[in-house]
């Protein structure tokens, strides 16, 4: 896998896969990035459930809070970690002593740890680094053009929306 | 669509322009309306609270306009951008969004004269001081920073016509200083010159020129390149500070690396408010589609243009980089292979008076203060843009009493040099 370059495919593969998330690095403050991509994936229909041990017991955004993936009482598809590159390695293997496996580990943008990524891919999970889940689903879906932003995806096919309204886009726009 | 990253030419009709998701509307439609409706309360909130992607009130952004921003950012090769009112508006919420009261930054004074205005008399009301440089020697730029320096800004092409700015040295300077590059690539259009790609950090169009390029509509657009670190220290608050109008948001952490494309939009144009109508955004991106076809005639035109006048016996110099003697020819070659661009000046052995009666006679030329058209454009500066100006401010910038300044527009190249000849003849 080239952790520099991911294909749109691959990114819209696991986007429409998943639909459980981990988000390691929940927090409460609105203003903060982590709060604002819990609160666009929860609200695109993904359950996220938010880890964070200084948080642990509390709800945010109607979902309670874990200390650490382990204590989720059910299985997760994915785990996003919110956190610097190198506590990226032990929470990744956090996540591998997992039963069942997650599918994915995605680290967040600016995050990356090849090593980690190594170990992760090695089990059949697997990895996104560097990359924001928002971005990605607004980049694929159409939205995130809406704000002049360089989304690199040009189509002749109309953008799908989600319903709901006007003002969201589905990740089922046809290539 | 493949992995391979389309040309230029795809891209000037396709980026940022799917159909319409609502009506399957091939074309791009103009969202002329001032607010949109939100999706419920929940929406409402997180558009506000900068947590969503989405449409709120057109001075904050639009459809129609956001097609056009997405549209030069893919063509320059940015992360983002931002399309206002005018270029003019562009270049004042670039430095509203970079610089504090006192601050300063360091401008080529080979600049379009509507910004040495801007620069040297609105700008110092708010405090943000201009030190001028030498558009030709990259140093004078160096020697000019100071602690309190925020920004360089050049032209890549430069006004009043004939000047290619060697950016790649100026942006090894920014770089060196830790200090973002804002070029004006008006005059070249990306398809011309990408200045990212020489280093810089941001670029600034008045697209009414040959963006749009058939003089019929205003605008500016900011692109972010990405490149430049505004976290790091306190430089630039705007960017690196908890903004109290968001909640305490950070800017240029929340928003990465189109940071400054952002913070351009939901500070400056929220704001100060010079909104882009989405009707002259509809303008621009039709003109758009043709920047590639546009821009190689211009420059084929001009060079032919340029080369007959070389020749004529009642002119006593042309400046234009395409001619192979030309002092810039070599810098055109690095920075602009393609074409040198539509403008340029030359000077009439007839001096001032040769000047007025060469812009009264031709016939085809408009005489008119605009460059970037379909048509050819002429202007007499001293007698006209420049005439506020001393004899010994007109000649350093260019703009001497035999100087004239042409726009060369699409037309028959034989017709504009018959044009010429009729004019140069009764001059």
């Amino acid at each position: 896998m080239d952790h520099d370059n991911y294909s749109n495919d691959y990114i819209r593969g696991i986007l429409q896969t998943v639909k459980t998330i981990a988000l390691v690095g929940a927090s409460q403050n609105p203003a903060r990035p982590s709060w604002i991509v819990m609160k666009y994936l929860a609200d695109k229909g993904y359950d996220v459930i938010p880890i964070n041990p200084g948080l642990a017991g509390k709800e945010l955004l109607g979902k309670t809070v874990y200390a650490r993936l382990a204590d989720i009482p059910h299985p997760v598809d994915m785990v996003e970690i919110f956190r610097n590159s190198e506590a990226a390695g032990p929470i990744t293997d956090e996540a591998l002593s997992l039963d069942p496996l997650p599918k994915v580990i995605w680290m967040q943008l600016s995050v990356r740890n090849d090593e980690a990524a190594k170990r992760a891919e090695n089990k059949g999970v697997q990895v996104v680094m560097n990359r924001c889940p928002k971005i990605e689903f607004g980049r694929i879906s159409g939205e995130i053009s809406w704000q002049g932003i360089n989304s690199r995806m040009l189509s002749s096919k109309k953008p799908v929306l989600a319903g709901k309204g006007f003002q969201k886009l589905s990740l089922n726009r046809p290539r | 669509m493949g992995e391979r990253a389309p040309g230029f030419e795809t891209l000037a009709i396709h980026a940022g322009a799917a159909p319409d998701a609502a009506t399957g509307a091939r074309a791009t439609p103009i969202y002329q309306t001032t607010s949109f409706v939100f999706d419920d309360v929940d929406h409402a909130a997180s558009l506000f609270g900068l947590q969503a992607f989405g449409n709120i009130y057109s001075r904050l952004g639009n459809p129609t306009n956001a097609v056009l921003e997405e549209r030069v950012a893919a063509l320059e090769g940015g992360t983002a951008a931002l399309a206002v009112a005018s270029g003019h508006a562009a270049e004042f919420l670039v430095f509203h969004t970079l610089l504090q009261p006192g601050d300063e930054f360091v401008a080529a004074n080979k600049l379009y004269g509507g910004s040495i205005n801007q620069f040297n008399h609105s700008y110092k009301n708010f405090g943000w001081n201009v030190v001028w440089a030498d558009a030709d020697d990259p140093a004078s730029f160096e020697a000019a920073i100071t602690p309190k320096t925020k920004a360089i800004f050049i032209e890549s092409i430069a006004n009043p016509g004939g000047v290619i700015v060697d950016i790649a040295a100026i942006a090894a300077i920014a770089k060196r200083h830790n200090i973002p590059l804002i070029v004006d690539n008006t005059m070249a259009s990306p398809y011309l010159i990408r200045p990212f790609e020489f280093g810089a950090d941001i670029v600034v169009h008045s697209a009414t020129k040959f963006l749009g390029g058939h003089g019929n509509s205003i605008g500016g657009v900011i692109v972010d390149g990405g490149t430049f670190n505004f976290g790091g220290d306190d430089r630039y608050p705007m960017l690196s500070k908890p903004r109290p109008e968001y909640g305490g948001m950070v800017l240029g952490e929340t928003f990465g690396n189109f940071g400054f494309a952002i913070a351009c939009r939901v500070l400056g144009l929220r704001d100060l408010g010079p909104a882009l109508s989405p009707f002259n955004a509809f303008m621009l991106l039709t003109g758009i589609e043709t920047l590639p076809l546009r821009m190689q005639r211009h420059s084929d035109n001009a060079l032919a243009v340029a080369e007959h006048l070389a020749g004529h016996g009642k002119v006593s110099w042309v400046s234009y980089p395409g001619l192979t003697s030309d002092r810039y020819h070599n810098l055109a070659k690095q920075y602009c292979p393609k074409g040198a661009g539509a403008v340029f000046t030359f000077g009439l052995k007839g001096g001032y008076e040769a000047g007025v009666k060469l812009v009264s006679n031709l016939k085809l030329f408009s005489h008119l203060a605009n460059i970037g058209d379909t048509r050819s454009l002429v202007i007499h500066p001293a007698s006209t843009t420049h005439r506020q100006l001393t004899d010994e401010q007109k000649v350093k910038a260019g703009a001497g009493p035999e100087v004239v300044r042409l726009s060369v527009g699409l037309e028959d190249k034989a017709d504009l040099i018959d044009d010429l000849n009729q004019a140069l003849d009764a001059a």
